[in-house]
């Protein structure tokens, strides 16, 4: 905690809680500070960062801009993020992690989509819901990274899908760093409640604008309820001064269905915390996730699938390739509680290694409290098959040809879940620009 | 399921039938830990002066380190002041044959199935017993003798070997490595030493039992086998105690050493008292087992049956630091009542073309929690390093836990990992199959859970397999249905 220059933070914090004095949210900040200042920022002894170090990221002098909620974006800013499929989409604007409602659009009815300030639904008809899920993913990750941002909770956003309504436009939100003249730490946080039976797609993607470093420090809980279905997609391909920790707290609170894709093409140093924890029976849940990295992109995908009731299946898959000096990291966590009996629960995790300089850390567990269940997790790291490249070249196909379309097809199986089609064949884009690119 | 938690029950109590005290004279040195009571184990074994300075070493830098927490294990804390650390049975003189052991001693090791003289006789097995801290007898020697083979006890080994004892002792495991190990090296009284010459072939096992007899008492044995260019060892080891309510540690260190093509098997078959079926009393297992492949074309095996110990925390290691050398990891842990292990391995290759196979099976039953935890790691500079990992683990009854925890690091494009885990309860489809066939229960069962640990069954040298597989069978007996 050396460097981070903790006055600076103090003197924020009670700045925020005397412009927004609210109680119910200054609790739930003023909790997360003591948490934070408990804590101290995790070194490589805490387990859950073992491979990652953050002390780097927070040598950094930060900038915060807590109480001002209009930074200077304009939309034509906004236009270079935006994803393909927008004209279809809820685009919810996000600068310097505050929600800036006038940059935004939405599409959907007021009827079947509610989307509104945190501030706002926390003071209005939708108090009790925040009252209720605000916070919840703290009793999960426990570190001062997550506190810090309950600490700053200001501008976020509330999403809220009507009971029994299928949302046909995803929900885009564009995280956009304005980090032209200082470094930035962005904290943006979002409530989401999908009602029971209702459909909801999510959609998160990040920008850092200007040529200093942007740290966005992102919280996304989210409660799904019986019936309901929901998808959450990250895109991650800001440059290598965007450096990014993210947790997405998925609680399935009644019979549902929880799809997750996170891609993770470029960046700084990026941490993702994608849980899902499972509070019904028979709850459904697949996670997928692939991290193509080059240069010295440092990624690190910590997943977590808590099965707390019975009869509750899980399938997660995790692909990545390192290549030049990046670093992957992936370390998932499958929890079968003493009730959960009949859980199926199924992790994999395939690494290839392209460098000498590349490095992968896996960390897949198992821990189960449970007789009747089902588990398993597999795991490899390796190089591409030398006798498929070799049947390539065989047939005339260059060498950097048949490697890279060797790498499609192992990116093909995660991608291919992408189930929004724009924004599918978008990755796929990325994905051979990026190989091609890669061999020339 | 009903019936299966039943019979479940009936193993639950059952009786741990090692639990024997022998009521053999011991020369005892008071409870508790200071540079005296070091110095006093020295003096006991007549140690050379670099002996004493290594142990008072270690121990200044014990005094620094932090007991470790990151097991999967939960106990009270150990009082270090409460351990007696030197327990030897009492000598009249120095024993040369089997014939001039104490015959309560031998009546002892014969209540545990291992006569000395039967084993002596019939499997041509050499026998180093180590009981309470000391090491009490050693068969075979002269045979092995003829050969070049050095196997005798450790106190021995600093007496009449210290040129290899101080090359080699240390040299696995440091002093400073972990907290354990650290208090091992202050504190240890006995254990084996092997010393196989260059292109020796052992003629037959060497085996080591060891036996904590006094309450109160740690064991604390150091074993250390050094294995020259192109030789063969094949290495068992045994461990019994007696029923006490209270815990009692067991700390000891191996460290295995092969040089250029040499091989060297470990086998391990450990069965310390596990504490009764209220988690009262037990054994603590905290034990540092690694090895070293130094020279090219070096292998070296770990085989372990866990089914005692109320908590183990142990992770036999393989460094692969010779070029083409190999590692195996072969474990089956079996936990009922409230037992705790934390076990698993690492294999670290540094090397080219090194490879490594671990095979672990956990079996938990009762209310126990049964841990896999491992570690393999391809350095930079380990090309074409291989590994093959497969933890299974087994769930009878609805009130136990297993854990698996690998950790997988590669800095080497050309390093191949796989690792693989499941974790299930005892099939149903599987048990009606035997069932309608005219198997009751309980012995399909059994013989559902021997197939489950075959492969590492398997690996085990012959005498010991068949002690392994009663030791399964008789935890096993009635578990589910």
């Amino acid at each position: 905690m050396e460097k981070i220059n903790l006055e600076y933070l103090g003197q924020k914090f009670n700045q925020l809680q005397t412009i927004d004095t609210d109680n119910l949210l200054s609790n739930v900040r003023r909790e997360g500070f003591n948490t934070f200042n408990k804590k101290g920022l995790p070194t490589f002894k805490n387990e859950e960062w073992k491979y990652t170090s953050v002390s780097d990221l927070f040598k950094k002098q930060y900038h915060l801009t807590e109480d001002e909620l209009k930074p200077a974006i304009s939309a034509s800013q906004v236009d270079e993020i935006r994803l393909p499929g927008f004209e279809n989409a809820n685009e919810l604007v996000f600068a310097n992690g505050k929600y800036v409602p006038e940059l935004s659009t939405i599409r959907s009815s007021k009827a079947q989509l509610v989307i509104l300030p945190l501030e706002e639904a926390a003071n209005g008809i939708y108090k009790d819901l925040v009252k209720e899920h605000l916070g919840k993913s703290s009793l999960f990750i426990n570190d001062a990274i997550h506190a810090l941002n309950t600490s700053f909770i200001y501008g976020g956003v509330f999403i809220y899908a009507v009971k029994g309504q299928i949302i046909e436009n995803p929900v885009y939100l564009y995280h956009i760093s304005d980090a032209v003249e200082n470094h930035i730490l962005s904290q943006p946080r979002s409530l989401v409640f999908a009602d029971s039976s209702s459909k909801l797609q999510l959609v998160e993607t990040y920008k850092t604008i200007g040529s200093m470093d942007s740290f966005t420090n992102e919280v996304v809980e989210v409660a799904v309820k019986a019936n309901a279905i929901l998808e959450y997609y990250k895109i991650q391909n800001d440059g290598p001064n965007g450096s990014h920790v993210g947790t997405t707290h998925i609680r399935q609170i009644g019979k549902c269905y929880a799809h997750t894709v996170v891609v993770s093409l470029d960046g700084g140093m990026i941490r993702n915390n994608t849980n899902i924890i499972m509070e019904a029976a028979g709850n459904e849940a697949h996670m997928y996730g692939l991290y193509l990295l080059k240069g010295n992109s440092h990624v690190d995908n910590h997943t977590l699938v808590d099965n707390r009731m019975p009869n509750c299946f899980s399938n997660e898959l995790y692909k990545g390739v390192m290549d030049e000096r990046s670093t992957g990291v992936f370390s998932g966590k499958i929890f079968v509680r003493p009730d959960a009996q009949k859980t199926n629960a199924y992790q994999t995790n395939n690494n290839i290694l392209l460098s000498e300089n590349a490095t992968v850390n896996t960390k897949p567990q198992l821990e189960i409290f449970a007789d009747d269940v089902k588990c398993s997790h597999g795991c490899t790291v390796g190089r591409l098959d030398e006798e498929a490249l070799f049947y390539l070249r065989a047939r005339g196909i260059s060498k950097e040809h048949a490697q890279a379309m060797l790498l499609k097809a192992f990116a093909e199986s995660i991608i291919e879940q992408i189930k929004i089609e724009s924004l599918k064949e978008y990755a796929e884009q990325l994905i051979e620009e990026r190989l091609k690119g890669d061999n020339s | 399921m009903k019936e299966e938690l039943d019979v479940l029950e009936e193993t639950v109590s059952r009786d741990y039938q090692y639990g024997f005290v022998t009521d053999i004279e011991t020369d005892v040195v008071p409870k508790g830990l200071n540079e005296n009571v070091i110095r006093l184990i020295s003096q006991k074994k007549n140690e050379p002066e670099w002996m004493l300075n290594w142990r008072l070493k270690a121990y200044a830098h014990w005094l620094k380190m932090e007991e470790p927490e990151w097991a999967n294990v939960k106990y009270p804390p150990i009082d270090f002041q409460d351990i007696i650390y030197y327990a030897a049975p009492k000598k009249k003189a120095k024993v040369n044959g089997l014939d001039e052991v104490d015959p309560e001693l031998l009546k002892t090791f014969d209540k545990l199935g291992i006569s000395l003289n039967e084993q002596k006789r019939l499997t041509g097995v050499a026998v180093d017993v180590v009981m309470d801290s000391v090491s009490v007898a050693t068969s075979f020697k002269k045979q092995l003798s003829e050969v070049g083979i050095i196997f005798c006890s450790i106190s021995e080994a600093i007496q009449n070997h210290p040129e290899l004892v101080r090359k080699y002792l240390g040299s696995v495991v440091p002093m400073t490595d972990n907290y354990f190990a650290a208090l091992n090296s202050a504190v240890f009284t006995d254990g084996s030493f092997c010393y196989i010459p260059k292109g020796v072939r052992c003629p037959m096992e060497l085996s080591t039992y060891f036996r904590i007899n006094t309450e109160n008492s740690g064991q604390f044995e150091r074993t250390l086998i050094v294995a020259e260019d192109e030789s063969y060892v094949s290495y068992l080891e045994g461990c019994t105690a007696p029923k006490r309510d209270e815990n009692q540690l067991h700390a000891a260190v191996v460290e295995l050493f092969a040089h250029r093509k040499a091989e060297i098997k470990y086998s391990t078959v450990q069965n310390w008292f596990p504490g009764d079926e209220n988690g009262q009393g037990g054994i603590y297992n905290f034990v540092t087992k690694r090895g070293i492949c130094m020279g090219d074309y070096s292998k070296i095996s770990w085989s372990q049956v866990e089914t005692g110990s109320a908590i183990t925390w142990k992770y036999p290691s393989v460094i692969l630091k010779g070029d083409n050398s190999i590692g195996e990891f072969y474990s089956v842990a079996l936990t009922n009542h409230h037992q705790q292990a934390d076990t698993g391995t690492k294999m670290l290759h540094l090397g080219k073309n090194t490879r490594s196979r671990i095979v672990s099976k956990g079996i938990s039953a009762g209310q126990s929690q049964n841990s896999y935890r491992g570690l393999v790691r391809a350095g930079k500079h380990a090309l074409n390093a291989r590994n093959y990992s497969q933890c299974d683990s087994l769930l009878l009854g609805d009130k136990c836990g297993a854990h698996t925890f690998p950790y997988i690091e590669s800095k080497n494009k050309t390093a191949v990992i796989e690792h693989e885990a499941t974790t299930s309860k005892i099939g149903e489809d599987q048990l009606f199959y035997c069932r309608q066939r005219g198997i009751d229960t309980e012995a399909a069962v059994a013989l559902i859970v021997t197939g489950f640990a075959k492969e590492v069954m398997n690996q085990l040298p012959m005498e010991f397999a068949v002690e392994a597989q009663k030791l399964l069978a008789v935890s096993l007996e009635g578990s589910v249905g």
